[in-house]
């Protein structure tokens, strides 16, 4: 059947198209949410507070909210996703134990990001009492994103040539030693790739925040963790679905989307140049 | 002196050892009190809506006037008629898409269009859900003249480009890892190219793809913010791709915000987060295991 020529340029078109799907894809959604941003995205949409029931002004405080609790994320889920990797690939034997962790990983990356919003609020909004506030939010999300960071990270761990390490034992160091100084310098790269790839997934997520302390609107911009706080998505979401005034605020909703696709976009694409990097520097 | 500094040394080594130990524990103990907790705050449900109610009636409706009523059978068969529909788009083109990248890119194209396609997965679901709104749900309903913007298809179509990145990268990988003695022994016997892949090629990857496709099957039934504003999020039992319908996810998003704590509907609501839990968990474990059955295949 291949053999026909008809069939054969159908199939080398069709699988040509499924690739230039997903590329107009990207194109239009950047090139639809930027034009028609044009009119409202400026500096000072960046630089000022929402006003008139949100229907003016722009988005500081929405934008100061999302780096607050991305960072707190952050804070929590890269030290644990790394000290993981390295326990994973530097000293785990392949163990019953290593094993359950590493299931354990691959089912917390599967499990859907409202049923992380539920157990947020189950455990640190409720059991914990942090109340819906910025830590709540921040810490669930950074559970979100554990996984993210514990397989890129173990990912670069394992591309460090073994002799590299070989070298630091044979002259005496610790297992420490031979880390700090060969293994993680080596592998940071990759490993910071990971660490983007996932504040930029925190940064882009709405569903674990909705209740565990994203705010509707609040007046005062508040860097306090115990506070609630606006977010990028959320604020998207409200503006394309619950305003009072949909239609009116179409402008700011497309100049949100645009603010939050191009900030994702750098992060990934800085993301995929350092990998990039990391692997040609491991060839030479 | 000497000495000194071999002591510190050591204790230094067995302490991080430890501590990067400990860290890896937390995900054993965050999967666990998930279910913990998922379990506890469902729990009261069960003495409040009986069992078969539940798991048989169509009927969810918190706040009726005659009555609570919690039956997940709508909003359960709504979240999977979305996540069909939207494997029926994705895995053609995703498996199509793997084919072109692994079998007929040059080189150079293939390291433009990888990151392409993790670009893809980048994009937040929020931001997807609104391109739904203003732009994808009008074209479909200008194009088959229909009166709901926001619709089944709608969702699914969004859907399909949020679990492309997963079938294409994890089938790329399945197909990039089939030996080259098979294709090198098909073309050998005169298959053509195309031959080669369809016939040779991707039976040896048959494993790796299922896997991704079953990825993407999970990510669908667990996505929130793309089906919540693309779905329409009507309760209605509808075969017809072009009405509005309600997921288990959508509907926690939309009323666990309203809701009183440790009411009935409290309860309930996370009563339908653990299933929804216990699908994903289900339908990650099977594509475990035919990634395992690729691997098995290739030693």
């Amino acid at each position: 059947m291949l053999k026909n020529p008809i069939i054969k340029a159908l199939v080398y078109f069709l699988l040509f198209s499924s690739i230039a799907f997903i590329a107009i894809f990207l194109v239009t959604i950047t090139a639809i949410l930027v034009k028609n941003s044009i009119g409202t995205i400026n500096l000072g949409f960046i630089l000022n507070a929402p006003k008139n029931g949100m229907s003016e002004g722009g988005i500081f405080p929405i934008i100061i909210g999302t780096i607050l609790v991305t960072m707190v994320s952050a804070l929590m889920a890269i030290p644990l996703g790394i000290f993981s990797a390295i326990y994973l690939c530097e000293y785990a034997k392949d163990s019953y134990y290593t094993n359950l962790i590493r299931i354990s990983i691959r089912n917390l990356a599967a499990v859907p990001s409202i049923v992380y919003g539920l157990f947020g609020l189950a455990i640190f909004v409720k059991s914990l009492q942090f109340g819906t506030s910025a830590l709540s939010a921040g810490l669930t999300l950074g559970i979100l994103t554990l996984p993210t960071i514990i397989t890129t990270s173990e990912e670069a761990l394992k591309t460090v040539p073994s002799a590299l390490k070989q070298a630091g034992y044979s002259l005496g160091l610790t297992e420490w030693q031979v880390l700090t100084k060969t293994t993680l310098p080596v592998a940071m790269p990759g490993i910071l790739t990971g660490i983007i790839l996932g504040v930029s997934r925190a940064m882009g997520e709405t569903a674990p925040i909705l209740f565990t302390g994203v705010a509707f609107y609040i007046p005062n911009l508040s860097l306090n963790l115990n506070n609630q706080f606006m977010a990028l998505p959320y604020h998207l979401y409200i503006m394309s679905t619950q305003h009072h005034d949909i239609d009116g605020v179409r402008g700011i909703a497309y100049s949100t989307a645009s603010v939050l696709l191009i900030l994702t976009l750098l992060l990934n694409i800085i993301s995929s140049s350092l990998r990039m990097k990391f692997r040609k520097d491991l060839k030479k | 002196m000497l000495r000194k500094k071999i002591t510190s040394a050591y204790l230094k080594n067995i302490l991080f050892k430890n501590l990067f130990k400990i860290s890896s524990l937390t995900s054993i103990i965050i999967l666990l009190s998930l279910l913990v907790f998922l379990l506890k705050e469902s729990a009261p449900m069960i003495s409040e809506v009986p069992f078969s109610d539940f798991f048989l009636s169509r009927n969810w409706n918190p706040d009726g006037w005659n009555g609570e009523f919690y039956g997940i059978l709508n909003i359960l068969y709504s979240t999977l008629y979305v996540s069909a529909l939207t494997m029926l788009i994705s895995i053609p083109i995703g498996i199509f898409a793997a084919i072109f990248i692994s079998e007929l890119s040059p080189p150079l194209l293939k390291t433009i269009l990888k990151p392409l396609i993790e670009l893809l997965a980048g994009i937040p679901s929020v931001v997807i859900g609104f391109f739904g709104i203003v732009f994808i749900g009008p074209l479909i309903a200008k194009l088959f003249h229909q009166y709901n913007i926001l619709s089944a298809l709608n969702g699914a179509f969004l859907l399909s480009i949020m679990v492309l990145p997963t079938i294409i990268s994890l089938s790329d990988d399945a197909i990039t890892a089939v030996s080259d003695d098979l294709r090198h022994a098909s073309l050998a016997l005169g298959a053509n190219r195309l031959e080669m892949i369809f016939t040779i090629v991707l039976p040896a990857a048959k494993s790796g793809i299922i896997a991704s496709i079953m990825l993407g099957f999970g990510r669908a039934i667990g996505e929130t913010m793309a089906v919540l504003m693309a779905c329409g999020n009507a309760l209605r039992f509808t075969g017809n791709i072009f009405d509005p319908i309600r997921t288990i996810t959508a509907t926690i998003a939309i009323e666990l915000g309203e809701v009183a704590y440790y009411s009935t509907h409290y309860h309930a609501l996370f009563g339908i987060g653990l299933v929804l839990f216990i699908l994903a968990f289900i339908i990650n474990n099977i594509a475990e295991m035919f990634i395992k059955k690729g691997h098995k295949l290739k030693c």
